[in-house]
């Protein structure tokens, strides 16, 4: 008993808290892609761009920030690609959002092999560095748990609270609300569909590239391939499991977090179960949330993944 | 203002043209759907010569390499139509599948399961014969891959829960599981290497090419591929699917049974998968290991996706994706760039298809505009009609589907 008790350490909340982050700011920028109708199932390979335009930005400008900024500029121009296949041009949302993943993850794994060639070990960049909140950080037990992090992580959860905030009590967020629920009455008071459900995809892959940048510039100083690891897959998983709330799809990315954080711990622990195992947890943890939280809910955006027709047709 | 009699007749010349229009749209739309693909191909071959050329490569060199390296001799022939036969199979279940509605992406987790489940058969199970070793292997593949199609197609059909992320999960689920086989349970002994023992020989495929390593996968594919064929365009069940593709309300009305037809498809969609990873064991590799048919899975949407799904057009774009795949080494050997191109070739393949929806429209847009023409002028459809003029040869009602 000690043993398992042994796992639960200071480190461990901590590495939560940290692992938690990019599942995090992917899934509050889905949240609001969703509340506007659309599902964005490309969310994957906007982790990855992220994560690799990050490493490419902070590689030719030798700063971790100029780095963040060339992820979220990937993940701005993703993001609108998305929007335009799957507004403007109405395709399958489903069918895009796969073919995005797998050109992202074969995309990000083919330009680094071009640019930096093969190497023993990836190359290394300046990454965004911890910054610990004076006073704070020194609250026993907690304070090194919550305030010991880089600033992009403290943005994410700052994130949930104003996402939250605006989706709720804004009229911003009853437009999206709207869009997302039933277009054409929405477009009937003078709401602009297109434009939210464009605004929506954009910010989704900003925010989904963010949380790239986290695992390549935050975690780790380097690029490795497929580093996103189904992160935005998961981040689909507690968008559902959340009920379409940036709260509950922080919690959900808090559990997925914890399950990455505790695989991890029990394979340096020497744990005897095999690590192949121990590396799906967090897919089963996945796997059995949507399959319990199906999302059969009156949360759920009702024109979610239906393409907007302007006029009626025939 | 226009009298009764002269109205009627306005309205029966109206329903004529309308009628004519629908089958000349429909004429179109058949030639599009052969011409969207050809055309999504050289597009995205042409976007990647693009990318090929920013980054200082030749296209055309790595194209040549690709093709020599897919049918320079028989013996890269013969290993282009080895690849293409998981991919036909997995292809074929995404196909199938997508007809219903049912988008399965969990062809890379059933080609694992499938693998599992033929290897225990064709690795443990000794002295029988040959006619019934296979079948068996086969057979147990088979029912590896529905499993794992089962899983995820139960709780679509019953809550609708998210079949991406659910098969997908499955999917990393069980490379977790294979992982740990080949290195525990199943480990061949003394367990140096991370694979399973040689299957018995009275499991393994013939070959069927003299001088290649050819071997019975491709026949099975293509037979299978026209199966279904047959199933899905021939029989009450294909009508079935594809009610339930094209309108579930409809279907529900009609009464079919969409739970039990959905459960179907992912039964047989997943089953199809396992049969992939089945024949690659018992047909090329001949024991299992962790990556044996690395990124099939997400491939096999590209082939379904390319053919229009349609049976039959798998086997030609899964012969294509074959070509790529048998092909690839050799490019990044003689260009330097890596073999994840046909990752992301196929991708935007997938792309361009699926955003031809739009190109897809173009002939019923267009004819919708030219009536409003007509009825504007006079009401009855004109000779000049440009429409007319290159597809009406044919008299309306007897080519319809």
């Amino acid at each position: 008993m000690n043993n398992i008790l042994s796992l639960f350490t200071e480190e461990f909340f901590y590495a939560t808290i940290r692992m938690a982050s990019p599942v995090i700011l992917a899934a509050t920028g889905e949240v609001f892609l969703q509340r506007s109708g659309i599902i964005n199932l490309g969310m994957e390979s906007m982790v990855i761009y992220g994560a690799f335009f990050g490493v490419l930005g902070s590689a030719l400008t030798g700063s971790g920030w100029m780095g963040l900024a060339a992820a979220m500029l990937a993940g701005t121009i993703t993001g609108l690609l998305y929007g335009f296949i799957v507004i403007t041009l109405k395709a399958n949302q489903s069918v895009t959002g796969t073919a995005f993943n797998i050109v992202g993850i074969g995309l990000t794994s083919f330009l680094a092999r071009v640019i930096w060639g093969i190497r023993e070990l990836p190359v290394q960049v300046d990454t965004i560095k911890p910054w610990s909140v004076p006073i704070l950080n020194k609250i026993p037990f907690i304070g090194h748990i919550l305030f010991d992090h880089s600033p992009l992580v403290y943005l994410a959860y700052i994130l949930v609270g104003v996402a939250t905030f605006v989706i709720f009590k804004t009229t911003w967020g009853l437009k999206v609300r709207a869009v997302g629920e039933n277009p054409r009455a929405a477009a009937s008071i003078g709401i602009n569909v297109y434009a939210w459900r464009y605004f929506c995809a954009i910010l989704a892959g900003c925010l989904a590239s963010m949380g790239g940048a986290v695992l390549s510039l935050v975690d780790l100083n380097m690029f490795v391939d497929g580093m996103s690891g189904g992160r935005g897959y998961f981040a689909l998983a507690t968008v559902i499991l959340g009920r379409w709330h940036p709260v509950g799809a922080a919690i959900g990315g808090l559990v997925f977090g914890a399950g990455n954080a505790l695989q991890m711990r029990m394979q340096a622990f020497g744990v005897k179960i095999p690590s192949d195992l121990l590396l799906i947890l967090p897919f089963v943890l996945a796997f059995l949330a949507v399959v319990i939280f199906h999302g059969k809910s009156s949360a759920k955006p009702a024109a979610l993944a239906k393409p907007y027709e302007k006029e009626a047709t025939i | 203002m226009i009298d009764k009699k002269s109205s009627n007749q306005l309205d029966a010349i109206r329903s004529l043209s309308l009628d004519r229009l629908d089958f000349l749209v429909r004429r179109f739309e058949r030639l599009f759907s052969f011409l969207v693909p050809v055309l999504a191909v050289l597009a995205a071959m042409a976007l990647i010569s693009v990318l090929i050329y920013a980054l200082g490569e030749n296209p055309l060199k790595a194209y040549k390499a690709l093709a020599v390296g897919s049918f320079g001799t028989v013996y890269d022939f013969a290993n282009s139509l080895n690849r293409a036969a998981p991919l036909i199979l997995v292809g074929l279940g995404v196909a199938i599948a997508f007809r219903g509605g049912v988008f399965n992406i969990g062809g890379e987790g059933q080609i694992m399961m499938g693998g599992i489940t033929a290897t225990i058969v064709a690795v443990y199970i000794t002295g029988l014969p040959i006619y019934i070793h296979i079948p068996l292997t086969l057979l147990a593949g088979f029912i590896g891959g529905a499993i794992w199609g089962f899983i995820p197609g139960y709780f679509y059909a019953k809550h609708g829960t998210n079949l991406i992320i659910t098969t997908i999960m499955l999917n990393d689920i069980a490379l977790g599981i294979l992982s740990t086989l080949v290195k525990g349970p199943m480990v061949e002994p003394p367990g140096y290497y991370p694979q399973t023992p040689l299957v018995q020989p009275s499991s393994i495929l013939p070959l069927i090419w003299p001088g290649t390593r050819l071997h019975a996968g491709l026949v099975l594919a293509v037979l299978a591929a026209f199966a279904f064929y047959i199933i899905l365009f021939k029989t009450p069940f294909g009508y079935e699917i594809r009610t339930v593709g094209e309108n579930q309300t409809a279907a529900k009305h009609a009464g079919i049974n969409v739970f039990k037809n959905q459960i179907m498809l992912m039964l047989i969609s997943g089953g199809l998968g396992g049969l992939a990873g089945t024949v690659e064991i018992i047909g090329a590799q001949y024991r299992l290991r962790a990556l044996f048919l690395p990124n099939y899975g997400y491939e096999a949407l590209a082939v379904a996706i390319l053919a229009q799904r349609n049976p039959l057009g798998v086997i030609i774009s899964g012969l294509l994706f074959g070509a790529l795949k048998a092909g690839a080494g050799s490019m990044q050997r003689a260009t330097n760039l890596p073999m994840s191109l046909i990752a992301i070739l196929s991708g935007v393949i997938i792309l361009f298809v699926i955003a031809s929806g739009i190109l897809m429209g173009l002939p019923r847009y267009m004819a919708k505009k030219r009536l409003a023409k007509m009825e504007e002028t006079d009401g009855s459809p004109t000779n000049k009609s440009w429409l007319r003029n290159i597809f009406l040869k044919k008299e309306p009602g007897k080519d319809y589907e």
